[in-house]
């Protein structure tokens, strides 16, 4: 199959009898299995968080500082408090005692400045949006109009914006310790030179603009207490790493701590928090003693959601005339916003190790320092680290290969790990256990029709056609599966990256998964059961998944990261494993044979070489009656697991886009977009469809759409949907999407992790097409998102003479 | 306070309301109808679209005292007998839901839009549905399912039509 194909054939060639080959050739995992999950959701009865209505409930509301940085001279909420249904306001004052720091959990270097985060302003505010006071009132319609009474004056503090003035001397200061948070190091190889003697250098300046994360759903939060004990109910990707941060931070003890994170409208990263309101909700409930909820506005969250990327990305390659990579240079600047939230000062770092790409090279360099500006803080956004290292390297590839006036795909080619060549240790010092990019590329170059364009590209250059055409290459690898809790440990960061699960097996023989992951829209339901159908011989429909509340799952580090099924669903393996074992026992007694003579097949234990069997149905209610069990036998064969990887995972792929950009009026279409990816084995391609589409998307939302603006003096001007361009599906094109499977070596499942893969590998191939349209102007980068404006922008400053960028490449 | 009339999923409630207050929380918060979300305050996401006498509204955007007197179906209130709606069966079949929040309103939304057009191409289902947002699916299997649910739909007529 060499032509291109429409969009979307190669997805719709997964049927429900697909059956592509798992681990193990079980009859569940590798199928396309429609989503246990769905019932709910289709049918308007998911549990939403903001659904909770308790008796005596009330309702919270935030004022929030309309200052992006300025000191509060006076709080009267002396009005407010007369409110009809108002029972009662709050100002940072009234928490000042008990509110605590909100925790940053990654201090990545031994200096790094971590400001006091009262979750409530008390004496400064430092970014427009940070709470203020608060109103609790019997309804949301109440809560919200009382907020206007609540009387506050600021004595206006000078606001900084800009990571690079905001390092200047006589910068304004977020904080008194000054506006650097850290500066992290990290160096390979003889840097100095692979620059000296190469024939090549190409630096460029890349901007990562502010993202805003967008889960659909808006945050809740429920909390409740008995006087004793409290519950809280919220939209988080993180119940568990919640509930320990909860209780450091209020000093409510863990155990009387339970944390439900119920159905969740998406994540992406940005519920991967502990927030202001959570820790805040907490703490009314404690004071007033009733059950209290609060619901963020979408405006509300675009302030104070934390915000993505927004980094700015110095990177410089030197190669050999034959177009060898001999190293790679990184200076990058990263906005922290005004304050350090739970990973913040990591992110930059998990990508640290992903700038050498899927590249061979002798040195690498690399400097990150952490600034604060006031802004709301960024932290993890889909892909964390890893989208902006994936752009910034495949950026400056394609633009070496302009230099070297060599196609884009042949530079990769003489640079890339070849397929015999894993295990490889990278310039980074990971190791990647395995991969085939040969293969991904070659199959994404026959569905693209590569040739095809490039040739219609050169027609229309020649033609000088006002709509050219510009192809975009990705060849990209990523870091998943976070993490060895060791290698955590060694970047400084606050806890492991294990995880946990519980297998139950009921007398009747059915199964109920406890899990320590968290989903939000991955379809853990669905994919756990079949990873223990095949594990246990259980019917598909005979297991129950339990997750997201610390009271049925007491331990577990959440989802994130692509993490779930590379640590998570090995957990579940492994616990599978050892009721297995627990049950031959049984089953080897019961048919008074050897356990060694005893072998399980698809649910049933044989004696080998006869008639004789049970089934692992039979054996559960054997164990719960518990007349004849072996001696000294416990009667359960439920079982835990908890797993720590040895290393990450590395999924890749070759993303391909063209691009028709209208050099008239700087309007870019995709014309075709291609991926093909290799997440190693498949526990079910729907999902793994599913998220390759999602997050491309959302990798085409920074390329093309999406940006958070701020005025000089801090304000957000895209506070709305309405300013904020999340694309609709007349924005997006169709994708044409295969796969190549090179099993992960470093877990039985042979998984590498899906969920970031395409929002890694879809910006660059978008930007590269962009500016490969643009390239015959003499344009050499359009900075993110590439609007029409932008694009026109550039195409202007590259037709004036003075332009420094200018002239044909 | 104004009271109003208004028939949800085929019940019908008499309701005192403040003339401010939103359908789509009298619906949420009033009547429990949770199965209708809320996304975004600009009505932009359309995550809370229902059928307001048989036509989508997104709920954010209509005062419950513009309700008065009409005849609403949510998500809630589109199986018959515990069958689902075919274009609820066809965004299972089509995997086009991840985290489910917006997939009442698109369902919704998607039911409106063959209204007008009972057989849309793919580009139709991407314009028609421009006012429905999705973070998670990148709109593919969305088109996919509401094409589906429209064929399945124009069957199941055809079979009432010769029965």
């Amino acid at each position: 199959m060499t032509e291109q194909l429409d969009a979307g054939v190669v997805a719709r060639q997964i049927k429900e009898s697909d059956v592509l080959g798992g681990p193990g050739g079980g009859r569940e995992v590798g199928r396309a299995r429609r989503r246990k999950e769905d019932a709910r959701l289709v049918t308007g009865r998911s549990q939403w968080t903001d659904n909770i209505q308790l008796p005596g409930m009330l309702y919270v509301a935030f004022l929030r500082s309309p200052m992006a940085h300025a000191r509060i001279t006076r709080v009267d909420t002396s009005v407010a408090r007369t409110q009809p249904g108002v029972v009662a306001v709050f100002s940072g004052q009234d928490f000042a005692a008990e509110q605590g720091s909100l925790p940053c959990a990654w201090p990545v270097s031994e200096d790094i400045v971590i400001p006091d985060h009262p979750p409530m302003a008390v004496s400064e505010v430092r970014y427009v949006g940070e709470a203020v006071a608060c109103v609790v009132a019997t309804d949301r319609y109440k809560a919200a109009d009382a907020l206007d009474a609540i009387e506050i004056d600021y004595e206006p503090l000078d606001a900084v914006t800009d990571m690079t003035a905001a390092l200047d001397e006589g910068s304004p200061k977020v904080h008194e310790a000054g506006n650097k948070a850290f500066t992290w190091t990290f160096a390979q190889g003889d840097i100095e030179a692979a620059f000296r003697d190469a024939a090549v250098r190409v630096e460029r300046t890349f901007v990562q603009q502010r993202l805003i994360p967008s889960a659909m759903e808006p945050r809740a939060v429920v909390a409740q207490t008995d006087g004793d004990a409290f519950t809280l109910h919220s939209a988080t990707q993180i119940p568990h790493i919640l509930r320990v941060m909860l209780a450091l931070t209020t000093g409510i003890p863990e155990h009387k701590l339970r944390v439900v994170a119920p159905d969740v409208g998406g994540g992406f990263g940005s519920k991967l928090q502990v927030t202001a309101e959570e820790v805040l909700c907490l703490l009314i409930t404690r004071r007033l003693g009733k059950p209290v909820k609060w619901t963020e506005s979408r405006s509300e969250g675009n302030l104070t959601v934390h915000h993505g990327r927004d980094q700015l990305q110095r990177i410089s390659v030197a190669a050999d005339a034959d177009g060898r990579i001999r190293g790679v240079k990184v200076d990058l600047l990263a906005d922290m916003g005004a304050y350090l939230m739970l990973v913040t000062p990591g992110v930059p770092l998990l990508g640290a190790f992903m700038y050498s790409g899927i590249y061979k090279m002798d040195a690498y360099d690399f400097t990150c320092t952490g600034v604060f500006t006031t802004k709301m803080p960024t932290d993890a956004y889909r892909g964390a680290g890893r989208p902006e290292a994936t752009f910034a390297i495949e950026r400056i590839v394609d633009e070496l290969a302009a230099e070297l006036g060599m196609d884009p795909i042949e530079l990769r080619r003489r640079n890339w790990i070849q397929h015999t060549e894993f295990p490889y240790t990278t310039v980074c010092g990971l190791t990647y256990d395995s991969g085939n990019y040969e293969a991904a590329t070659e199959r994404a170059l026959a569905l693209f029709g590569y040739d095809k364009l490039r040739a219609e590209q050169a027609d229309r250059r020649e033609r000088e056609d006002p709509v050219q055409l510009g192809i975009g290459v990705s060849t990209y690898t990523e870091m998943c599966g976070l993490a060895p809790s060791r290698v955590l440990g060694s970047l400084s960061y606050g806890a492991g990256g294990w995880e946990h699960a519980s297998v139950r097996v009921l007398p009747t023989g059915k199964v109920e998964v406890v899990t320590g992951t968290s989903p939000h829209g991955q379809g853990h339901e669905t994919a756990w059961s079949q990873i223990v159908a095949d594990a246990l011989g259980v019917p598909f429909e005979d297991v129950a998944v339990l997750h997201g509340d610390t009271s049925s799952s007491h331990k577990g580090m959440d989802t994130y990261g692509s993490r779930s099924l590379v640590v998570g669903g090995v957990a579940v393996v492994q616990a599978c494993e050892k009721v297995k074992e627990k049950a031959k026992q049984v089953a080897a007694h019961l048919m008074e044979a050897s356990p060694d003579d005893v072998e399980f097949t698809r649910g049933e234990f044989r004696v080998r070489g006869t008639g004789t069997s049970r089934t692992i149905q039979e054996i559960a209610l054997a164990t719960f009656a518990a007349h004849d069990l072996p001696d000294g036998f416990e009667p359960r064969l439920d079982a835990d697991a908890t797993f720590d990887p040895d290393n990450f995972s590395f999924p890749h792929g070759t993303h391909l886009c063209a691009v028709e950009v209208d050099t008239e009026t700087g309007a870019t279409r995709i014309r075709s977009y291609v991926a093909v990816d290799d997440v190693g084995n498949v526990v079910n391609p729907l999902i793994v469809e599913g998220q390759v589409h999602g997050g491309i998307a959302q990798g085409i939302a920074q390329a093309l759409f999406e940006e958070a603006v701020h005025d000089a003096d801090g304000n957000l001007l895209t506070t709305t949907m309405a300013d904020y361009l999340l694309p609709s599906a007349a924005d997006l094109p169709a994708y044409t999407t295969d796969r190549t499977e090179t099993p992960a070596t470093t877990n039985p499942l042979g998984v590498k992790g899906v969920g970031e893969a395409g929002t890694i590998a879809s910006t660059p191939a978008v930007v590269n097409a962009v500016v490969d349209a643009l390239r015959p102007y003499g344009v050499r980068d359009v900075p993110m998102p590439c609007t029409p404006e932008r694009v026109w922008r550039a195409l202007g400053q590259a037709r004036t003479p003075q332009s420094t960028d200018g002239g044909l490449s | 306070m104004p009271r109003i009339s208004v028939t949800v999923d085929g019940i019908r409630y008499d309701e005192e309301v403040e003339p401010r207050l939103l359908l789509v929380h009298l619906l949420r918060d009033r009547l429990g109808k949770t199965g209708t979300p809320i996304g975004c305050d600009t009505s932009n996401c359309g995550a809370c679209t229902v059928l307001l006498d048989g036509r989508s509204v997104k709920s954010c955007s209509v005062l419950a005292v513009q309700a008065d007197g009409c005849d609403i179906v949510t998500i809630e209130g589109l199986s018959t007998g515990g069958t689902w709606h075919p274009m609820q069966r066809a965004f299972h079949e089509e995997h086009a839901l991840q985290c489910g929040y917006c997939t009442p309103g698109m369902i919704m939304a998607a039911i409106d839009l063959l209204h007008d057009d009972p057989d849309p191409s793919e580009e139709a289902v991407r314009e028609g549905l421009e006012g429905n947002l999705c973070r998670c699916t990148g709109y593919c299997t969305i088109v996919r399912a509401v094409r589906r649910g429209a064929r399945e739909m124009s069957q199941e007529q055809e079979g009432v039509a010769t029965s």
